[in-house]
């Protein structure tokens, strides 16, 4: 055990002991723990195997990017130890191991590395061509990290929407300061921050002293005094989206969060210097060491050698002289003593510091697994180790503080220009966003105090974004005076092992390899080399490669750029992005009543609609057909309540309707409907309905089913602009419509109604409001489907009653419900156009032989100045109908078929069906205009390669005169139809 | 997500709102050559650039107008139809 004694501000409740397993042997930690600080803290070093060369691997940052140290419990894939709370009786393995990670058996592959250099894959195997099958599927065994578990439950996790005034990303001393003093001008404000804990690095970097500690503490007071700030702890900001739109991911949720103001204060990510066998168990950074120490009272080491290049090196040093570490001795790569305070105390303290030097290696014992000591040289002034010097120190850890790369992803992807400033060594902010705001360390002030103030400094910048906070200006915060990261914490070594990309086993070679091989631009070399394309998307290793590209080019690091950051800042569960299916579907108010009546539903647009209703054991076709002819015979009922429903009112409605459609309505009686076509400016069919006038300045129509909602848009448009006296109500939720047709429709209304349904009381075409079982109903006579039909508007809460009465009543008739399929197939009978169907989206109504619905002598209609100059052209085609003999047998035409002549495509049908009203196939079809004429035979190409003769008949197909739909009592015409 | 202010409803999230195309202003018909009415009808000119939209807030079915920076996706104002500058 390397548990230490109690340390005040630890994060383990040693009251909870908890029980777990890691590969297969039996492990307690204490609640609070990860997964690695319970493992470290019982004495085991190798909690993973890296991803390609499966060398051991312990602890490097212990901050979220340890990515060799990957576990699976149970269900739960891929958990970073580094991170994942301990739990009771959780059942951990590593990954990446065949067989286990003390013996793994790929552990061969690290001494085949020098066979295996990076862009092995993309030149080996792909030769010959016809093994790649075979390689691929091995590579992706070999390179896939943990098993899915196929049979894990489905998780659904709530989405949350939230808002703040000011958010603060990272409760470090800058977050924490800056939430403060947002708060204290009573700004509402939102403070995150990933680790279980606030206080960012006040909670493990001490160095051997109380002051943090303290200072900790009483900013937690603070914070907790300040009513206005909500703290999350265990929550990051996986991504920034427009207009400060944050998505925040804790252990069980997003939230969305809105913000008027963001300060990112998200710090540093402490940086692993590059020397032989970096990797192995024991080699850590010292921010590392110090959480292992102060968060979870765990010795990280028993004997270390402490590489620094910076002050935070030597007050790692104290901190783990004070958690009885014995430090062998400080090897700085610098030549100039350092002057801080800690750096006096380690000398004091009498422990070697070697200036100008570096860790040449690290020596392993046999087998990787064990650490033997450190090999230590003087640097030469080119930067390379002067192996004549060699010193060996044998300790079991080597803790390395060489520097620091900004935490700044969030703040490129809010749009934040970044430049390389030399002093610091680092990228800080240059041009950021309005709104958005950066402190403390990732904005480049690296000092306590300093970092305190910009807190302050950016928070009064955020509030007065907003509007508020203080007048003035805060004074810029002093420029830091030190460099808290080495230029190039980098030794060579003619062995390699030295790793750059811990993710994805990057040695220095491989970086040489790459710029040799051409891959020069730091963008190029990550593709080539998949730098910063693992698990821990290069937090731990972009900064260097940038560092050793700029060295092979002999460039100034500032002018190579960097690579792009992109959501997520830390991987997000699927799960927690996942929505529920959202494919939203309307009902009519008559659903239920179709359901009643066993309905086949189909899509139409966003609507259901019954196809037909199904009577078993009779087929669809069957069925169709019986609908069909119960219309013709005797009556059927549809629900039309998809249909768009519009109202227009006021002195300018009549206008409106004329300028939005091609036909007049200005003449339209009160009382009466007429057809109405609406094509687009460009002159091309793009809706139809029926208007109807209700009273000198009140309209009411329908539009398509789809169309509804295009319809309405446009025509709330062209309002506003055109500035007309007109108000526009869309009815298409607030009605239900039903059509009743067939012969005897008008015996069935009259026992229902008020409205005289006589002719010429109510002639075709007539529209009445009355009422129709009991409920107000506005009537609409018309002829869709080619018999005498009405159409009832009623209000849709009433729908379903009006449906059962007519039902009802109906039944001594003979009604039958009918669906889209009957209904599409009796007007097909008499030649109606459906938009869409018919019609495409270059379809114009000359072409469509609809050219009687258009009123070129208007003033103005949208798609008129169109027309005019069409009109003048040759049409290219042209809608016709046609027929097949009535011998015709054998595969029938289908929609899309296509017209040959000469091998030639010269049109294609749309729309056919064999009419049970006149016993043969009927259809339309667009065809060029040469062929249109009456009479003229073509022919259509069927399925399986076949061809159908057909020849161009005019329409309406059936009831050509139209008497059925007009007629003052309309004969039953049993004898005409097929039994 | 980006936030659209209304001029009626205020700032809300871009997806209430629908994208009405460009506004142009449509030549006389009477006057307007076929050449002109096509280049009216089909042409867009699709300049990065201050351009003056229409936008569609879909809940309250309010149309209105946005000069929007299509290059910087900055929008400088919205107002309704003959409320303008």
């Amino acid at each position: 055990m390397t548990r230490l004694p109690p340390i005040p501000g630890e994060w383990i409740d040693r009251t909870r002991l908890l029980a777990f397993e890691f590969e297969g042997r039996s492990y307690t930690g204490f609640a609070g723990d990860t997964v690695t600080s319970a493992l470290w803290g019982s004495g085991v070093h190798v909690l993973g195997r890296s991803f390609k060369y499966h060398r051991p691997r312990g602890v490097l940052s212990f901050a979220n990017h340890d990515v060799n140290a990957l576990v699976d419990d149970r269900g739960s894939l891929n958990l970073r130890a580094d991170v994942a709370a301990l739990q009771s009786s959780m059942r951990l393995a590593a990954v990446n191991t065949y067989g286990g990670v003390d013996n793994d058996g790929a552990r061969f592959l690290d001494r085949l590395s020098a066979f295996l250099p990076v862009g092995f894959y993309y030149k080996t195997f792909h030769h010959p061509r016809w093994m790649f099958p075979y390689w691929e599927r091995l590579i992706r065994k070999v390179s896939g990290l943990g098993a899915p578990d196929f049979a894990a439950p489905r998780i659904r996790t709530p989405k949350r929407y939230d808002f703040c005034e000011v958010l603060v990303i990272g409760a470090g001393p800058s977050g924490i300061s800056a939430a403060l003093a947002a708060a204290r001008f009573g700004a509402k404000v939102l403070l995150i921050d990933e680790n279980a804990r606030v206080g960012g690095s006040l909670t493990y970097a001490r160095g051997g002293a109380s002051e943090s500690y303290a200072l900790l503490q009483d900013l937690d007071r603070q914070l907790r005094a300040q009513s206005n700030v909500r703290v999350r702890t265990g929550t990051f900001a996986a991504g920034y989206y427009a207009d400060n739109w944050v998505a925040l991911i804790d252990a069980h949720k997003m939230s969305k969060v809105r913000a008027g103001s963001v300060v990112v204060a998200s710090g540093v990510f402490e940086q692993p210097a590059v020397f032989r066998n970096n990797d192995l168990p024991g080699v850590m950074l010292a921010s590392a060491a110090q959480r292992l120490i102060y968060r979870y009272a765990v010795k990280p080491v028993q004997r270390a050698v402490v590489l620094s290049a910076n002050a935070e090196g030597y007050a790692a040093a104290l901190d783990l002289l004070s958690a009885g570490v014995e430090v062998r001795a400080v090897v700085d790569l610098r030549t100039a003593d350092d002057e801080s305070p800690a750096a006096q105390e380690v000398r004091n303290r009498g422990i070697p510091v070697l200036s100008g030097s570096c860790v040449y290696e690290a020596l392993p014992a046999p087998g990787l697994t064990d650490f033997e000591g450190a090999a230590v040289c003087r640097l030469h002034r080119d930067g390379r180790a002067d192996v004549g010097t060699h010193r060996y120190f044998a300790c079991d850890g080597i803790v390395m503080s060489v520097g620091f790369a900004p935490a700044n992803a969030l703040l490129h992807q809010a749009g934040g220009r970044m430049r390389f400033d030399e002093r610091t060594q680092q990228y800080i902010p240059d041009v950021l966003p309005e709104g958005v705001f950066a402190a403390g360390r990732v904005n480049g002030v690296h000092e306590l105090g300093a970092r305190l103030q910009d807190g302050e400094r950016a928070a009064h910048m955020a509030l007065r974004h907003l509007g508020r906070g203080p007048a003035s200006v805060e004074p810029p915060v002093a420029a830091e005076t030190r460099c808290p990261s080495h230029p190039y914490p980098v030794v060579e070594h003619p062995e390699g092992k030295n790793f750059v990309d811990f993710d994805e086993d990057l040695q220095l070679k491989d970086f040489v390899h790459a710029v040799q091989e051409g891959f020069d631009s730091i963008e190029l070399l990550k593709r080539y080399t998949t730098v910063g394309m693992g698990p821990s998307q290069g937090k731990h290793s972009n900064m260097n490669a940038v560092r050793i590209l700029a060295r092979i080019r002999r460039q100034p690091v500032g002018d190579l750029g960097t690579t792009t950051a992109r959501p997520f800042f830390h991987p997000v569960a699927l799960s927690h992005l996942a929505g529920r299916g959202f494919a939203p579907e309307r009902r009519t108010p008559l659903h239920s009543r179709h359901e009643r009546s066993t309905a086949v539903f189909m899509q139409a647009g966003v609507w259901m609609r019954p196809e037909y209703y199904s009577r078993d054991p009779k087929s669809k076709a069957e069925l169709v057909l019986e609908e069909a002819l119960a219309v013709r015979r005797d009556v059927g009922l549809i629900d039309v309540g998809t249909l768009g429903k519009l109202e227009a009112s006021g002195p300018g409605a009549g206008e409106l309707l004329e300028r939005m459609y091609t036909g007049r309505f200005s003449n339209l009686k009160v009382g009466m409907s007429r057809y109405a076509l609406m094509v687009d400016e460009s002159g091309v069919i793009v809706d139809d309905g029926v208007v109807a006038r209700l009273s000198e300045e009140r309209f009411y129509f329908t539009t398509t089913t789809t169309g509804s909602a295009t319809v309405y848009r446009d025509m709330q448009r062209l309002n506003a602009m055109w500035g007309l006296e007109c108000g526009l109500v869309n009815l298409t939720g607030a009605m239900a419509a039903l059509n009743l047709a067939g012969p005897r429709s008008r015996e069935v209304l009259a026992d229902l109604t008020d409205i005289a349904l006589e002719e010429p009381a109510f002639p075709y075409l007539g529209a009445r409001d009355g009422r129709v079982a009991d409920a107000p109903a506005r009537v609409l006579r018309v002829g869709f489907v080619g018999e005498l039909g009405y159409e009832i508007h009623v209000p849709a809460e009433n729908a379903a009653h009006v449906w059962d009465a007519l039902m009802t009543t109906g039944a001594r008739f003979g009604i039958r419900p009918f669906g889209v399929e009957a209904q599409r197939l009796l007007r097909l009978e008499k030649g109606h156009v459906i938009i869409g169907q018919d019609t495409d989206g270059l379809t114009t109504p000359l072409q469509a032989s609809m050219g009687w619905a258009v009123k070129m002598d208007k003033p103005f209609f949208v798609g008129q100045r169109s027309l005019r100059i069409i009109e003048k052209r040759p049409l290219k085609q042209k809608l016709v109908g046609f027929a097949l003999d009535a011998s015709f047998v054998g595969p029938a035409p289908k929609e899309c078929h296509l017209i040959i002549r000469d091998g030639q495509i010269e049109g294609r049908v749309t729309s056919v069906a064999r009419s049970p009203a006149l016993g043969h196939v009927v259809g339309l079809a667009m065809i060029a205009p040469e062929m249109a004429a009456g009479g003229t035979r073509f022919t259509i190409r069927v399925d399986g390669n076949q061809t159908v003769e057909a020849r161009v008949v005019s329409t309406p197909f059936y009831d050509a005169i139209g008497e059925r739909q007009k007629a003052a009592v309309p004969p039953p015409q049993r004898e005409v139809l097929p039994a | 997500m980006k936030l659209l202010t209304c001029p009626v409803n205020g700032p809300r999230p871009v997806s209430e709102f629908a994208y009405g195309g460009e506004y142009r202003e449509m030549p006389d018909p009477a006057t307007a050559s076929d050449a002109q009415w096509a280049d009216y009808v089909f042409n867009r000119a699709s300049l990065p650039g201050v351009k003056k939209e229409w936008w569609y807030h879909v809940p309250s079915g309010t149309w209105f107008l946005a000069e929007r920076d299509v290059q910087a996706d900055v929008v400088h104002r919205t107002y309704l139809f003959g409320e303008g500058p």
